[in-house]
């Protein structure tokens, strides 16, 4: 990936000397030839099959080698060269996710669903350039930097217990990765002020001021993301410093009121949107740091497709020549500002229509006018998003809170058969799987009880799957992590993989304060190696290469993740450390009571004062004790008693001198009250 | 004088004295007779006491925060719900033979609001008496019938996901529909579950996934619950037979129906599932109802007398009397109501409570007559069904799997106007929502509240601190009686073999014959092995003829009854022979019998009231006065007395009673009238028990054993 990058970002730096120069307060610095820190600043827009949007903000800044730079940053964010510098991280990625991605109607196949789509909570992963046995110690160490830097509980990664070492199913593929998620960890403000403060211009300039709060957070999937990579020290003789990727990925409904769509008429027709409408803000101005900020408008293949452009055969000539009517005013949608460029994808293998890319500067606008594009549906339009090859989900089976199964379920979705029918030219088609799941160590996994059902069908699990990594959890020191390579024929219909678990027990102080809620089986990573979700848009001049887009063209697999999974573990009663101590206490008292009472009694002495207590012959009361307790005894003591007529009377005298007190007393409040 | 006493206790007694806990015991034991009249009717009347004693009910978790936001629910969704009643109850509708498509709107319906849809296709599973599998979970096991194409049922799914939710949890709401034949009512909770629908399709605050399930009821409520569940819970991957019902052309017309829907992604036939339940409500409206006042009745009871959470039922309660007005109701047996001895008991507590509230301010315990009244009967119910262990509604499907559900039945004041109808959906709704969002609250699952309680009222309740001790005072006579009677039947045998002799004679007779006499009970213990063997020998009886093709239920109950008395006989020729040599001390050893037999109902009684109180207390009222009662007819007879006269009186009354048929028949004539009892209902109602898997049906046999020996 980095290797991929490289060659676009030096070209760019290059291009953008002229630009850097008019700006003085740089200039002077400037040397011909030497690289410099830069900044660029997009927005995606694209509409969403089921009336949503999806705003994608994507921040880039890199930071030429330290070396000739010395620790001093003119852009990039000093406190992420630090970090980097004295972790020696190579690749790292963080990320905070509210809401989940809707797979089946948001798609899963182009490549921002793909490297966008992140499961709920956080998720981190970093490559380390250091030797084998200082890994640990530097993510410890990055972990507790990252949540002081971003005001999140990443620090829980820290323990052994919740990161993994991913074999070789991780997508940057090698031994020094590090991966860990956190669930159930709560994203709001407070984790995207710090992340913001990253950016030269903050979100007071530009594309960033789109970034209102209220409206991002009511959004119905939020993903703020930090991607950096650096070649700080790579041994390589080139290397290109550190490149910092910040992308913000929104799902937006553009009108809130349903209220609206009343007819059954409109039901249907995608809604109207424009950016001051659903920010509740406009681009104003731009950053002056920046080197460029641009605003795109992404209508997929299947919109498209759905549209029909009038002239659809010249639409190469048409993203030539720029203003081309047909691209921006459609009978059925229309644009309130006209595009500075249009780009057209190039011919996809995987899809016969292309989509289609529009770009505004925003370099053009001022506070006095500013930025704000719009879009007008007039004719209803329905269409599919590309999906993943198979659409993975992952549930619980069983009950009760002994054991019970994970299953994880892949379907083929429609987009596959298409696909998958102009790529099987040979007979023996085969799709690859990957999946990487990561269970904590209370989920106790069984792996041979693996199970692999095809077609609704029991197979040997040696029949599909091709390879095989499993790291069995630890008590209390690491999770379990299945890597599993499958290899499914291509008309598979329904795949499932089911492992059965037994739960564990915690101890009571490992269970957190919500105990009762469940705990959390981190989301399964579902990729698929033989696919690359890329974008390939023609360009004109391909020095002048945006990092957007430049993103997009990279091949990455496409990768899904499925749902975090709630199982409900058996909690003890929280008042039992209470229980114990008064019982122990309890326990404890007895004992030295009985103890000390042991130890202090003269046998001798109280015989003696028993014998003189019997001599004095006191009250009546201790009489009728000793004779109830004659009668606890047995009876048969009962003769003994030299004075059993008198006593008893004086007993039953006594006992009913007392019930006519008493009832004398009750009598008399019952009456009187 | 008190020297020489004191010399005269330590002469006669060298050894150290005996501890006042044991010393307490043999006092108990020695005067068991007292002990046990007394304990026994302290325990009834602590059971009559119980709904003197109810508390009332409070929310306890935190996070629910009932009725704290005002609902949401306007107009708007009323309308909504009411466009699909009416095209519900319209004519054309109902044209398709099987239903489908009324399934079609509900789908059409729940689409539209952009839910994700799918069609649950189930066969319903015929309950099936699995012998020992009482306490077991509810394992889905090996289902291997050949289903046909006819009979099918189509549960509805619709899945709102929570905006902003993790999808780690859901809350299930549950109406059963059915298509062929629905009533007003039927189309009335739908319209009510749609209202809501409507609304948390735009609600932001929701955090848990919302699944309405239209239950296919065609094949029974509880039945097509459970089969979503099961589906849910534990799916099958492989599956042999469904491919052959995939043939069926009804079921792929169901399902190509979507095709050209526009959100068509949203909609799958594949089996859709949201997070973990949080918990479950029923919506039922009931279609006609003659009272004066919009009530819901709610229904807790699940399988084996287990409970939802109490929170869960005083959220419910919270909100249909202080937010929307409704009165709430739990069941109540009907005929207790009326019962003149239970009024008098009422006054009687009334009046003394007065008495005391009058010489101490503080001591308010009592209540007024008519609330006693109301109070026992729906005590008697709660306790009725938890006994039985059969769930009084689809809710019971949901508890197998720990989840928390109930069942809510409104039965509003009935007229025919619009205007009311809307009512009902708003104020219906309203409720929901209330619940649902209370639940939603919930950070933790329900856990803070009571799962052991008997309802006295929709606001009242005793929790399993209080109704223990009615249980405890019942049965703690037992083993009391059964020592003493061991102690008795050992002593009694030491006088008749040494009369003569003093005692310290005795003490030395060969130790040997001690040795043996101290095993003596062995014998008596395999006597009620043999007899809880042959019980278990008749409680599996019925599995088989089950088996049996084309029985009616009156000739079933023959085949038991006669193969009981055949296995009886079998048992006691094969391995009750030394017994029956060893008749002439027989009347001997019925002392030693009883005692065993008393200890070993102790033990079970003990084991049941762990397991499922309301059967371990039935039981014990039942059982206990028997036990203690239960003497050889042969010995009242010689003795003449008025006192054995009596005896053998309540005896035989008593053993004729709790016999499970002779005391079924008594309730049935109870309520019924006598006319129309047969013999082949016990015989219905025993299969009925089998299919819940009930656990009191383990103690029906064990009641029988009991009468064997009167």
């Amino acid at each position: 990936m980095v290797l991929l990058q490289r060659p676009h970002i030096l070209l760019l730096l290059i291009d953008t000397h002229q630009f850097l120069q008019c700006w003085i307060a740089f200039g002077s610095a400037n040397e011909e030839g030497q690289q410099q820190e830069e900044f660029s600043e997009e927005l995606l827009v694209k509409p969403l099959p089921d009336h949503k949007l999806l705003a994608h903000f994507h921040f880039q800044s890199s930071a030429p080698p330290s070396t000739s730079n010395g620790c001093h940053h003119h852009l990039f964010p000093k406190a992420i060269s630090q970090l980097v510098q004295k972790f020696r991280v190579k690749e790292m990625e963080l990320s905070f996710t509210q809401g989940r991605w809707n797979y089946e109607s948001w798609g899963g196949f182009d490549p921002i669903s793909s490297s966008n789509a992140k499961p709920p909570g956080v998720e981190l992963w970093a490559v380390f350039d250091v030797p084998q046995h200082h890994i640990d110690a530097s993510w410890k160490n990055l972990t507790h930097t990252l949540s002081g830097l971003f005001c999140a509980s990443i620090n829980f990664l820290e323990s052994t217990a919740t990161y993994s070492t991913p074999e070789w199913s991780f997508p940057p593929a090698s031994g020094n990765v590090r991966y860990g998620t956190l669930p159930c960890e709560a994203v709001c403000t407070e984790n995207l002020t710090p992340w913001l403060k990253l950016l030269p211009c903050r979100d007071k300039a530009a594309i960033a001021l789109l970034l209102d709060r209220p409206s991002l957070y009511r959004g119905f999937y939020h993903s703020q993301r930090l991607h950096l990579t650096s070649t700080e020290s790579s041994s390589e003789g080139i290397d290109s410093g550190i490149i910092l990727e910040q992308t913000l990925t929104v799902v937006l409904q553009p009108n809130s009121e349903r209220a609206i769509e009343v007819h059954a008429s409109e039901k249907h027709v995608q809604p109207s949107w424009s950016l001051s409408s659903i920010f509740g803000k406009q681009v104003s101005g731009r950053c002056v740091l920046a080197k460029s900020s641009s605003v795109y408008l992404l209508l997929d293949r299947g919109l498209v497709a759905e549209l029909k452009f009038p002239n659809k055969e010249n639409g190469k000539s048409a993203a030539n020549g720029l203003t081309s009517e047909n691209f921006w005013s459609n009978p059925s949608f229309e644009l309130s500002v006209n595009p500075d460029r249009i780009f057209l994808e190039e011919s996809s293998s995987h899809s016969k229509s292309l989509s289609i890319l529009y770009m505004f500067q925003v370099e053009k606008y001022s506070e006095s006018e500013p930025f704000d594009i719009g879009l007008m549906w007039k004719v209803p339009v329905a269409w599919l998003c590309q999906q993943t090859p198979l659409h993975a989900s992952r549930f619980f089976m069983g009950s009760g809170n002994e054991r019970g199964a994970i299953a994880i379920s892949l379907k083929s979705t429609q987009f596959t058969e298409g696909f998958m029918s102009a790529n099987s030219k040979d007979g023996s088609c085969e799709l690859r799987v990957d999946v990487f799941q990561v269970v904590p160590w209370y989920v106790k996994v069984y792996f041979h009880s693996l199970r692999v059902f095809v077609d609704q069908q029991p197979r040997a699990v040696s029949d599909f799957i091709e390879k095989i990594h499993v790291s069995p959890s630890k008590d209390k020191m690491s999770p379990g992590v299945m890597e599993v390579v499958l290899k499914l024929p291509c008309r598979v219909n329904t795949a499932a993989l089911t492992i059965e678990f037994d739960k564990g027990f915690l101890r009571i102080d490992e269970y957190p304060p919500d105990a009762n809620q469940g705990f959390d089986i981190p989301s399964a990573i579902i990729s698929f190696p033989n696919f690359h979700a890329s974008m390939v848009f023609l360009e004109d001049d391909s020095l002048n290469r945006s990092p957007l887009l430049s993103k997009f063209q990279e091949k990455c697999p496409v990768m899904s993740y499925t749902e975090v999974l709630l199982v409900p573990l058996t909690t003890p009663d929280f008042s039992m450390p209470y229980n114990v101590i008064t019982i122990k206490c309890t326990v404890f008292a007895l004992y030295f009571g009985s103890l000390l009472n042991v130890l202090q009694r003269r046998v001798a002495e109280e015989e003696r004062f028993l014998k003189a207590k019997a001599a004095k012959k006191t009250g009546r009361l201790p009489l009728l004790l000793s004779k109830l307790s004659a009668k606890l005894r047995g009876r048969r003591r009962e003769p003994l008693h030299s004075p059993p007529s008198s006593s008893s009377f004086i007993n039953s005298k006594l006992v009913l001198k007392v019930i006519l007190v008493a009832g004398l007393a009750v009598g008399w409040q019952y009456f009187f009250s | 004088m008190a020297e020489t006493k004191e010399k005269s206790l330590s002469d006669e007694k060298p050894k150290p004295r005996v501890r006042p806990i044991v010393r307490l015991g043999i006092f108990l034991i020695s005067h068991s007779f007292h002990f046990s009249v007394v304990c026994c009717t302290a325990g009834v009347l602590a059971l009559f006491l119980l709904p003197v004693l109810a508390k009332n009910t409070y929310i306890s978790e935190n996070a629910l925060m009932p009725g704290s936001a005002s609902p949401m629910l306007s107009n708007q969704h009323v309308s909504d719900g009411n466009r699909l009643v009416k095209d519900l109850t319209n004519p054309n509708s109902k044209s398709s033979e099987t239903g489908i498509e009324s399934h079609k709107i509900i789908a059409q319906y729940m689409l539209d609001l952009g839910a994700e849809v799918s069609f649950h296709k189930f066969h319903p599973q015929m309950n099936q008496f699995h012998p020992l599998h009482f306490f077991s979970s509810p394992d889905s096991g090996k289902i291997q019938e050949n289903y046909s194409c006819s009979s099918y049922g189509i549960n509805t799914v619709g899945i709102i996901r929570a905006p902003h939710g993790d999808g780690k949890e859901a809350i299930v709401l549950v109406t059963p529909y059915n298509a062929l034949k629905s009533g007003f009512g039927e189309a009335l909770s739908l319209g009510i579950a749609y209202s809501v629908f409507s609304l948390l399709t735009q609600v932001t605050w929701l955090a848990k996934d919302i699944i309405w399930l239209v239950a296919d009821s065609q094949y029974g409520e509880y039945a097509a619950v459970a089969a979503w569940l099961r589906e849910y819970q534990t799916p099958k991957f492989s599956s042999l037979s469904t491919p052959n019902a995939e043939m069926c052309p009804d079921v792929n017309n169901l399902f190509e129906l979507k095709g050209h829907s526009i959100s068509g992604s949203k909609f799958s036939n594949s089996f859709r599932r949201a997070g973990t339940m949080a918990s479950a409500l029923v919506l039922k409206v009931r279609d006609q109802n003659e009272q004066f006042e919009d009530t819901i009745s709610i229904y807790a009871e699940a399988s084996n007398g287990q409970m939802p959470n109490l929170d869960l039922i005083n959220v419910v309660n919270y909100l249909a009397v202080h937010r929307q007005g409704l009165r709430v109701n739990v069941e109540k047996l009907w005929s207790l109501l009326n019962s003149s001895w239970l009024k008098s008991l009422g006054e009687i507590f009334e009046s003394l409570a007065k008495v005391a509230k009058s010489l101490y301010p503080k001591w308010k315990f009592g209540i007024p007559a008519t609330e006693y009244v109301e109070g026992t009967a729906t005590l008697a119910s709660s306790l009725y069904y938890q006994a039985l262990g059969v769930p009084t509604g689809p809710h019971g499907a949901f508890r197998d799997y720990q989840v928390d559900a109930i069942t809510l039945e409104i039965s509003p004041k009935f007229s025919l106007d619009k205007v009311w109808r809307n009512d009902i959906l708003l104020r219906g709704g309203r409720l929901i929502e209330g619940v649902i969002r209370s639940v939603n609250n919930l950070l933790e699952k329900f856990h803070q509240s009571f799962f052991l309680y008997l309802l006295t009222s929709p606001s009242k309740f005793v929790s399993v601190g209080v109704y223990m001790i009615a249980f405890a005072l019942l049965i703690a006579p037992l083993p009391m009686v059964a020592a003493s009677l061991y102690v008795d039947a050992n002593s009694s045998s030491n006088c008749s073999k040494g009369d003569s002799s003093t005692p310290s004679a005795i003490t030395d007779t060969d130790e040997h014959s001690i040795a043996i006499r101290s095993w003596r009970w062995l014998n008596s213990a395999k006597l009620v092995f043999i007899v809880h063997l042959w019980g278990a020998i008749v409680s599996l009886l019925p599995y088989f003829i089950s088996q049996i093709p084309d029985c009616s239920p009156t000739t079933s109950f023959m085949i038991w009854v006669l193969l009981s008395i055949l296995s009886l006989l079998t048992l006691n020729s094969v391995l009750a022979s030394p017994l029956a040599c060893a008749k002439a001390t027989q009347e001997k050893e019925w002392a030693l019998v009883k005692s065993v037999t008393i200890s070993s109902v102790f033990i079970g009684l003990g084991l049941m009231s762990v397991i499922n109180f309301a059967t371990a207390e039935i039981g014990a009222l039942l059982m206990v006065p028997m036990c203690l009662l239960a003497q050889p007819l042969k010995l009242d007879v010689r003795a003449g007395t008025l006192r054995s006269f009596c005896r053998m009186i309540c005896n035989l009354v008593l053993g004729h009673i709790a016999f499970p048929p002779a005391a079924f028949f008594l309730l049935k004539g109870m309520l019924d009238g006598f006319g129309n009892a047969n013999v082949g209902d016990f015989w219905m109602w025993v299969e009925s028990l089998w299919a819940w898997n009930s656990a009191t049906y383990l103690f029906i046999v064990e009641v029988t054993y009991i009468f064997s020996h009167g």
